[in-house]
């Protein structure tokens, strides 16, 4: 009993099935380690323990009735970023410190309704801008595998929390590598779907055209669960895409025989550490013992994905957070004079550095004058990466290569210089802006920290990712590695 | 791309965000160095490049039939406000 | 020097869905203060937009009916700005690419001069909410129910030369935009809203000179008056060796004059860019031929049917298709006294406007419906009473309801007709007054009206004028 937070969530499930353990026992047991590891890692901004307590009992009922929702009572987390109805929802920021949301987000909703159990709302780079969960006005979250180190982010709080088993599983959201990035370096299974595949309605806009939810897991089989039910068209969102949804789990098991894999010679580059390349070229040769074939490809404009994306996603994030001014929700200053008072000091209180950084140089990409010379070129060497990808996958299945340049860096090593920090952030950005499915499981350790393996497809090759990411995890235990301390 | 002082006095009215006098010379600063970075992008061949909006490209959208479906919830929604007054949203009076 | 005053007018007609443009709250005017704003109008945080298929089609009906280029992909773009009403801090319109451009539009003046106004584009955008100023405390009171209500905003080619081309242009936007079903173009409630942006220049200058915008005309009076103040402002200025400055006025219908808005706006820089959240809107030839096929007759189309086929002039046809409903009515009056298609339109142009007028009620109110008017036209066609009666009997319809033949039997008024009944009165009125008599007979030539009277006057108005005039002038002259 005390061992279930070994378990990953299909065990879960197929344990509560089996009536070995009740959904109370499990909210029971997650919510003591939570208040237990909590405190030093700073993952949870809210814990939602009634409310879990009470949905596990639901739960509970319903699969000794034989009635259960396909994901009854399993615990889960969601980013702070996800609204949740009659709950704290605070994108790590002041802004909305007080903010209860008053409707679910549809990944929320659909979770809920296959039947889970959320533990709480986990911490988080502010508005989701960042790669380490160093931007948050509640403080930064600590990497369970080094508390000096930094978990990773904009999903810094889902990743430490799933990475020290306070959940089996967290949904995050990636605009440019914030689930994969933190999942990397939490040795944890990350998961982005192709852009419109998860409805992003509820789930506060950072920036529109590149924000994606997706999970934060112990395994490519927890994924898949938690996707079948996430993934689907909403009209709610006019972005979100009409397809039918694929059976993500009975993809897992496809041969992977014949599979062309794509080696990025752009992510090879001398950004790259050795430990880091070293482990996922030994990942690349078991692929190529699988079965899969390896061939090198080239992104020629990929290099530029940083700096377009430093374009792009300020000028949509600058827009989209006009919104808070402390009209209708939100932080208010005390006593605004006028209004323009009231506008300035509301925002200049309740946003954080780094998202006014982002907010400035938005505004400043799409004023007069600058517009084409930054947004609109920008947006052109868009659609020049997105054909490199395109081009690459006539060729090969999918791509192969590193998540993150490095393993997880100190806390504060990096707060001194953006561009630094945005520099986390070249492999997995490339993704974001073409829209593609992209993953990225444990592949090894450096010096005691994870390193992960990523794996992008083309638009809507979720069941193949899963597929050959799958497979990597059924030859290898990296993923079964959990950081000492919370075993 | 160096900015003047003048040039984030002017970013951050237009953003409405105050920035202290001691923050200033920091954002001159940083936001410099994310424009000068950002530059490399003028080294792209984009002559004859559509701009992308959307990452997927045949996406066109979806019409809405006209239909009214919610009901009115003002009550829940102005609990999140700071200042209402008679149903309505209160700021400092806007001179026109 | 000559002046010449160039006009270019922007309108904003709220379309008349029911949900609006991105999200489904009710539309309706009236509403308790923020009762019609869900999530998405509130700008909430996490919230999306999505698109309002009728709003689409009503743009699309509007740009066909001014024979524009319906574009087949059009783009959204975020307007930038921060102001009360504005729950995102930017509105949702359309920039670069809108849905309709390269319209026109044929006016027709008072002294039917017809003029063709170009069109340069309409596009669609989501309206602001609003603010109230009273009774806060030095505070503003915001009301978003009107946040998101869908706007056509239309632009016309700087192309109008005096302030009665910009009203007669106006007036044939309102009358089509009604008749397309697509705006009520309640101007009081706001959902028909024009801006004026007025210069002017030398006659024979080819550059335009520095326009002023002109905002908060609400009516076509004071459109006018506002239009003419601001011309004569603008000349007086230049004349007096100063320069126009480019700036957004207001006009102040108590003072009949405009005046300089306080810096709300300084210049703005909107920062417009496409919308993320709203995909590129594609339409097919499919759906635009759907909404070609509800077209309905267009007020061109019917006047000149009414001047083709019922030989009415330019300026009646003009008053009688000003809307749809008054052209039905005219229609259903006509076809029940045919023949007689310009007493008809005398009529529904005369005493039934007057009749609507002073009870400030729609033709669809009215108190005599058409088949009724029929009736009584057919009585003046078949000469039973007179035109002059047939104003009484219809003042009796319109108060009590009746049928104009039950007035005329209740109240006796048949024409007499009788010849020889007239000539007994006409003898009768010649014996009664003698020295008249005398005085006409030598020369006195304007006594003759004074006869024509007390016939009149003898038979209560009911002897048909054409016959007492014929047989008095025979017999007064012996």
């Amino acid at each position: 009993m005390t061992d279930l937070h070994r378990l990953t969530l299909a065990e879960l499930n197929e344990g509560l099935r089996a009536r070995r353990f009740s959904s109370v026992e499990l909210a029971r047991h997650f919510l003591a380690r939570i208040e237990r590891f909590n405190p030093a890692l700073n993952a949870f901004i809210t814990v939602t323990g009634e409310q879990a307590l009470a949905a596990a009992q639901k739960a509970d009922q319903l699969l000794a009735a034989g009635e259960a929702l396909p994901l009854a009572g399993l615990p889960i987390v969601h980013k702070d970023l996800f609204c949740t109805d009659g709950v704290l929802t605070t994108c790590g920021s002041k802004m909305l410190s007080n903010f209860v949301a008053p409707y679910d987000a549809a990944v929320v909703e659909r979770l809920a309704q296959a039947g889970v159990v959320t533990l709480g709302k986990t911490n988080m780079d502010e508005f989701a801008m960042g790669s380490s969960n160093e931007n948050s006005w509640y403080g930064p979250v600590r990497n369970p595998w080094d508390p000096q180190k930094v978990p990773g982010g904009s999903s810094g709080g889902s990743a430490a929390a799933v990475a020290a088993r306070l959940t089996p599983a967290a949904t995050g959201t990636d605009t440019g590598g914030s689930i994969r990035q933190p999942a990397a370096l939490t040795g944890l299974t990350g998961f982005k779907p192709t852009y419109g595949r998860v409805s992003r309605y509820g789930m506060v806009a950072f920036a529109s055209s590149l924000d994606q939810a997706g999970v934060l897991t112990q395994t490519v089989r927890d994924a898949a669960m938690l996707l079948a039910h996430m993934a689907g068209f909403d009209p709610r969102d006019s972005t979100s895409v009409d397809t039918p949804v694929p059976d993500y789990l009975g993809a897992l098991e496809q041969p992977l025989a014949g599979l062309k894999v794509g080696l990025l010679k752009e992510f090879f580059d001398k950004g790259l550490d050795a430990a880091s390349e070293k482990l996922v070229r030994d990942a690349l040769r078991l692929y190529e013992k699988l079965g899969a074939k390896l061939i090198e490809v080239s992104l020629p404009n990929l290099p530029l994905s940083v700096p377009a994306y430093y374009v792009v996603a300020p000028a949509e994030c600058s827009s989209n957070l006009s919104r808070f001014d402390g009209v209708r929700f939100g932080h208010r200053c005390e006593n605004p004079t006028d209004l323009m008072d009231l506008y300035k000091r509301s925002r200049g209180e309740g946003f954080g550095d780094e998202v006014k950084r982002r907010i400035m140089t938005g505004t400043y990409v799409l004023s007069a004058g600058y517009y084409d010379a930054y947004y609109l070129r920008a947006q052109k060497v868009r659609r020049l990466i997105t054909d490199d990808f395109a081009r690459a996958f006539k060729q090969v299945d999918v791509l192969m290569g590193p998540t993150s340049p490095t393993a997880a860096f100190d806390i504060g090593a990096k707060v001194d210089d953006p561009v630094t920090m945005y520099l986390n952030d070249i492999y997995t950005i490339g993704a974001n802006l073409a829209g593609l499915p992209a993953a990225s499981v444990p592949c090894g350790l450096s010096d005691g920290l994870p390193i992960g393996l990523q794996v992008i497809g083309p638009h809507f090759a979720e069941a193949k990712l899963l597929n050959v990411a799958h497979w990597y995890q059924r030859e290898t235990e990296w993923h079964k590695h959990v950081p000492q301390g919370y075993a | 791309m160096s900015l003047t002082r003048s040039d984030v006095e002017n970013i951050a009215h237009l953003a409405r965000l105050a920035i202290s006098e001691a923050q200033l010379p920091v954002y001159v600063d940083s936001l410099s160095k994310i424009l000068s970075f950002v530059e490399q992008l003028n080294a792209a061949d984009t002559g004859a490049v559509e701009p992308m909006a959307h990452p997927l490209a045949e996406q066109v959208q979806r019409l809405r039939p006209d239909e009214v479906l919610d009901v009115d919830q003002h009550e829940k929604f102005q609990r999140n406000a700071a200042r209402v007054a008679a149903g309505l949203y209160l700021v400092p009076k806007v001179i026109e | 020097m000559t002046w010449e005053t160039v006009i270019g007018l922007e309108i904003h007609a709220q379309l008349a869905t029911g949900s609006k443009i991105f999200s489904s709250a009710p539309t309706a005017y009236g509403a308790a203060p923020n009762t019609q704003a869900n999530l998405v109008d509130l700008g909430y945080p996490g919230v999306l937009p999505v698109l309002n298929r009728e709003a689409v089609r009503m743009a699309v009906k509007f740009g066909l009916a001014v024979g524009a280029t319906v574009a087949r992909r059009s783009v959204f773009a975020r307007k930038n700005y921060f102001y009360p009403d504005l729950p995102k801090g930017y509105q949702i319109s359309q920039y670069e690419m809108p849905i309709v451009a390269q319209g026109r539009l044929e006016i027709v003046l008072d002294d039917g001069t017809r003029k063709m106004v170009g069109i340069t584009r309409a596009h669609l955008e989501e309206d602001a909410g609003k603010s109230l100023h009273e009774d806060f405390h030095g505070q503003s009171g915001i009301d978003l129910n009107r946040a998101g209500t869908p706007l056509l905003e239309i632009v016309s080619e700087p192309d109008m030369r005096s302030a009665k081309e910009a009203v007669a242009y106006l007036k044939k936007v309102h009358t089509l935009v009604r008749y397309l079903e697509i705006c009520d173009g309640n101007m009081q409630e706001g959902s028909f809203r024009c801006d004026a942006n007025v210069s002017v220049r030398q006659v024979g200058a080819e550059k335009l000179g520095t326009r002023c915008e002109i905002k908060n005309l609400n009516s076509f009076r004071f459109i006018e008056k506002a239009i003419n103040y601001e011309v004569a402002r603008q000349i007086d200025v230049i004349e007096s060796g100063g320069k126009i400055r480019q700036e957004t006025r207001l006009y102040d219908p108590d003072k009949g004059e405009t005046r300089a808005l306080r810096s709300k706006e300084e210049a703005n820089d909107y920062r417009y860019f496409p919308d993320p959240d709203l995909l590129p809107v594609a339409l097919d030839e499919a759906f635009i031929e759907a909404v070609r096929a509800t077209l309905p007759e267009l007020p061109d189309e019917k006047a000149a049917r009414y001047m083709e086929k019922f030989g009415l002039s330019l300026y009646d046809a003009g008053v009688l298709t000003a809307s749809r409903e008054m052209g039905d009515y005219y229609e259903a009056v006509v076809s029940g006294v045919p023949g007689h298609e310009k007493l008809a339109a005398n009529w529904v142009m005369g005493e039934l406007s007057g009749a609507l007028n002073k009870d400030g009620i729609e033709v669809t109110q009215s108190r005599i419906d058409a088949p009724r008017l029929a009736g009584l036209l057919t009585r003046i066609a078949d000469a039973t009473i007179s035109g002059k009666i047939a104003k009484e009997v219809f003042e009796q319809m319109w108060a009590a309801g009746q049928d104009a033949d039950a007035i005329i039997e209740t109240k006796g008024l048949r024409q007499i007709t009788d010849t020889s009944a007239i000539e007994k009165t006409i003898d009768e009125v010649m014996a009664a007054n003698p020295r008249q008599l005398a005085d006409y007979r030598s020369g006195k030539d304007k006594l003759f009206g004074f006869f024509v009277g007390q016939v009149m006057k003898v038979t209560g108005g009911k002897a048909n004028p054409a016959q007492v005039n014929e047989l008095l002038k025979r017999k007064l002259s012996g």
